[in-house]
């Protein structure tokens, strides 16, 4: 019998358990990853991750994570798949526990369980405030256990650049490029796997990794995969600001406690401490009595840039405003949060176990990603699954803290068997697949490449990502406003002409990031436009997608999954139905219970 | 005031090594002060504008980076002769020069670039993992007090930066020592409940080739920590228990 093969492309929480459900089918993988897989963007996940377990008595459920995750992304979701996920929650944390994850614990030596925003209970297991750490290594572990046994091959120190379709439009495996050697080769694989990540490079700074560009997503995208809900973009509400980095400080901060607030005075210049009480204006509790600090990040978000730009109540006239843990006593702090203060602390100088935090909201996660069907991750084109940020199912149009790493581990436990299943059934495999159908594609590669390492004109491509940046943060985040929209997709486009005038620095053949740079900026500058053209488009105003000149949700028009499709070298939108099956559709508000 | 921030330079001195076999050699630039800049900062406004001090046109630096907030361990450099993540050597605390060199006890890709695979390599040979049957649903883990909770997860928070590595007298081209950030890891799997049915697998590891018993005890390792690990403590209890069995057969439970 022929023995199927599969690639996973990415070694982040979703591409780890996709590899090891492979390798547990007894398949051989290959698992391709730009940085050693240790090293990947989970690591950044601080609060924790949900599932229903009602380890505190609340009378939590599975019913209720399952409405608190809908209701949060403002019924976009399609919400089969999500309420599978609810389901498998609680057994994720418990194949995590078994893995050897140092959650914190009970007296009892249960898990403990915090709060987080979007929901009144105790949902949310976690490591201190490195949980996405904790469970990257658990993963990470796992897979390099496969590995000294034979059943995984990695491939760290490669970067994706397409997929290898055929003529018949099956995927038959990827092209892949060495970063340090910079050889450009294909690999063959009867079913590949993406779990890519996040687009935070698109925005300039966010509170991504360096390596969450997009890139692949957008190049697969060119190549005829459906891109989903591009427009709903979630920008967290607390971050440091940075100037090459916006670092997240967790909503874990609010969930054990902290709360956000401003002078009431304009402009006042005292020191944080020594406002009195009455003094401070804490605007979530007020304006959200039932929710109160922890209402969904897209809530919070705007009520931010409401207080900073309407209000003009930022401190001392900047935007920023205080997130407070001083009230807490210390050792609750060090035990259950200090991975986040200690990185305000090296990166700001102030312990804010004394001083209340500066935070301003920052980008920080796709809910849109790659089209992937309602039942196994896979996308449009046969033989190409998603899994993870980088595919559109289980946020809507927002999501929820702590639902991202459950949902990356259901996602990639699911699309690794769904592949086997798909591999085994395949009538003729990728060994039969013509050579030269693998080396069109490497030659198509090899002359991008060519034609950047050659080009001459005097455009650099760090000064045009900057631009971009700066164009999508400003007119693509918070508030959307239809003429400003309009300006930034003429703006890209103008960067789209500039970039084909790129100038690299380094033209060398060893270990160029430049170059490897500038493929990734051809591909952000197109997903841009997929994401620009789908908020423009959206009429009205859904979870993190919100229009001043159409401020209310509106159902009969947009209860739908915008599909972004790739026709003739521009983006085309199609509509599809929502699956609201399940729970049906109501008011979204949080300043009263649900 | 606003001419004389924008006049402020900052002066980096990079080693540059343009592949593993060719030599190395010293570039310097002066940058644009900004508040808050830290090493990144430098290396990417390097990027955008490769020009050096003395006016000469060179290539972008080629460096190991990823999340800038010191959790994933991908930058780490000798930043003024110390070894330590550059996303978080803040420009203002640094004296300048600033000298930035790769790491050393590691194979130089390119620049600042280095080849850590050593790491995870001997991550394997100590068989740093809980071997669980399968990740079909078999209920909830074991129970674990939260004294051990409080132990583990410092030790799990090892990024596999190298630091360790590099400041350690017994880590050297003539010598297979594993370094101290492997042991801690043994240590971490031989606390947890199930791990520890499988300590002795790890101790014999830890007492092979490039193991224990070459750690010299300088205790360079611990104070190089950018998590604050404590790797001195890790060393002994590893050692002890790997005594133990060496002499007692007796694996601690």
């Amino acid at each position: 019998m022929r023995q199927p093969k599969i690639i996973v492309v990415g070694g982040g929480l979703a591409g780890l358990m996709a590899t090891i459900k492979v390798a547990e089918a007894g398949v051989p993988v290959e698992l391709f990853s730009i940085v050693p897989v240790k090293r990947s963007h989970s690591v950044c996940a601080q609060g924790g991750i949900n599932a229903a377990k009602n380890q505190k008595g609340e009378g939590d459920s599975i019913a209720k994570h399952f409405d608190d995750t809908i209701f949060g992304g403002d019924f976009l979701a399609n919400q089969t798949l999500v309420g599978r996920m609810c389901e498998a929650a609680p057994g994720i944390i418990d194949l995590l526990d078994r893995m050897g994850v140092m959650f914190n614990r009970t007296p009892e030596g249960l898990l403990d369980y915090r709060r987080f925003g979007g929901t009144l209970y105790h949902r949310t297991a976690f490591a201190g405030a490195t949980t996405g750490q904790q469970l990257l290594y658990a993963l990470d572990e796992q897979v390099r256990r496969h590995e000294s046994e034979g059943r995984v091959k990695k491939f760290e120190g490669w970067t994706f650049l397409s997929a290898v379709i055929d003529e018949g439009g099956v995927s038959r495996g990827i092209c892949a490029m060495n970063l340090h050697t910079m050889e450009v080769q294909t690999f063959a694989a009867d079913a590949v796997i993406f779990c890519t990540g996040g687009i935070g490079a698109i925005f300039g700074r966010s509170t991504n990794s360096v390596v969450c560009t997009g890139s692949a997503q957008s190049a697969l995208f060119q190549q005829g995969l459906d891109y989903a809900n591009g427009e709903f973009i979630q920008v967290h509400p607390t971050a440091i600001p940075g100037e090459d980095k916006l670092r997240l400080m967790s909503e874990s901060a609010r969930g054990e406690g902290g709360r956000v607030w401003v002078p009431r005075t304009p402009g006042d210049k005292r020191a944080a401490k020594s406002i009195p009480e009455a003094e401070r204006f804490y605007f979530l509790e007020e304006w959200y009595p039932k929710y109160g600090n922890l209402v969904p990040r897209d809530i919070a978000t705007r009520a931010i840039h409401r207080i900073v730009y309407e209000e003009k109540l930022g401190i001392d006239g900047q935007a920023a405003v205080y997130l407070d843990v001083t009230h807490i006593p210390v050792e609750t702090l060090n035990h259950k949060l200090e991975g986040i203060l200690e990185i305000y602390e090296k990166f700001i100088g102030v312990d804010p176990r004394k001083e209340p935090m500066k935070v301003f909201p920052a980008m920080h996660y796709t809910m849109g990603g790659m089209w992937v069907n309602a039942e196994d991750q896979q996308t449009n084109v046969p033989g190409i699954y998603a899994a993870g940020e980088c595919e559109y199912q289980y946020h809507g149009a927002n999501r929820l803290g702590a639902n991202s790493l459950v949902s990356c581990i259901f996602g990639g436990g699911i699309a690794g068997p769904a592949a086997v299943k798909y591999a085994k059934n395949l009538s003729s495999g990728t060994d039969a697949t013509p050579s030269t159908v693998f080396e069109r594609e490497r030659r198509r590669q090899e002359e991008m490449n060519q034609a950047l390492l050659s080009g001459t004109g005097g455009e650099n491509p760090i000064t045009i990502w900057k631009e971009l940046g700066e164009i999508m943060t400003e007119h693509v985040t918070v508030t959307r406003i239809n003429k400003n929209l309009e300006l930034a997709y003429g703006k890209i486009g103008e960067l789209t002409q500039r970039y084909k005038k790129i100038n690299l620095s380094d033209r060398t053949k060893w270990s160029n990031q430049t170059l490897n740079f500038a493929r990734g900026l051809g591909n952000m500058l197109v997903l841009a436009r997929v994401i620009t053209i789908g908020a423009y488009q959206r009429n009205e105003s859904r979870g993190a997608h919100y229009k001043p000149e159409f401020p209310e949700r509106d159902d009969a028009n947009f209860l739908k999954t915008t599909r972004a499709k790739w026709v003739d070298g521009d983006v085309q939108l199609t509509y599809e139905a929502v699956d609201t099956s399940h729970i049906p559709p109501r008011a979204r508000k949080y300043d009263a219970a649900k | 005031m606003a001419e004389a921030a924008a006049a402020k330079k900052v002066i980096v001195k990079v080693k540059r090594q343009a592949t593993p076999k060719e030599g190395a050699h010293w570039e310097e630039f002066a940058l644009n002060w900004r508040p808050s800049m830290n090493v990144i900062i430098c290396l990417r406004d390097i990027a955008e504008h490769p020009v050096t001090s003395d006016g000469q046109t060179t290539t972008p630096i080629t460096y190991d980076s990823n999340c800038l907030e010191e959790i994933c361990g991908s930058c780490a450099m000798l930043i003024n002769g110390k070894a330590r993540m550059a996303c978080s050597a803040l420009v203002d605390a640094l004296e300048q020069p600033i000298r930035i060199e790769p790491l050393t006890k590691f194979p130089v890709v390119r620049d600042l670039s280095v080849d850590r695979q050593f790491m995870f390599e001997s991550l394997k040979r100590v068989k740093a993992w809980i071997p669980i049957d399968g990740t079909y649903d078999l209920g909830e883990g074991p129970r674990m007090s939260p004294e051990v909770q409080e132990k583990g997860y410092p030790l799990s928070n090892c990024i596999t930066c190298g630091n360790c590595l590099e400041v350690c007298p017994q880590v050297n081209e003539n010598s297979p020592f594993m370094g101290a950030a492997i042991f801690s890891q043994v240590r971490l799997f031989n606390m947890h409940p199930t791990g520890k049915m499988h300590a002795a697998e790890r101790l014999k590891a830890a007492m092979g080739h490039g193991g224990i018993e070459d750690c010299a005890n300088a205790q360079n390792c611990v104070k190089a920590c950018p998590k604050g690990i404590p790797l001195t403590e890790s060393l002994a209890e590893v050692n002890r228990e790997a005594w133990k069995q060496a002499l007692f057969g007796w694996t601690g439970w």
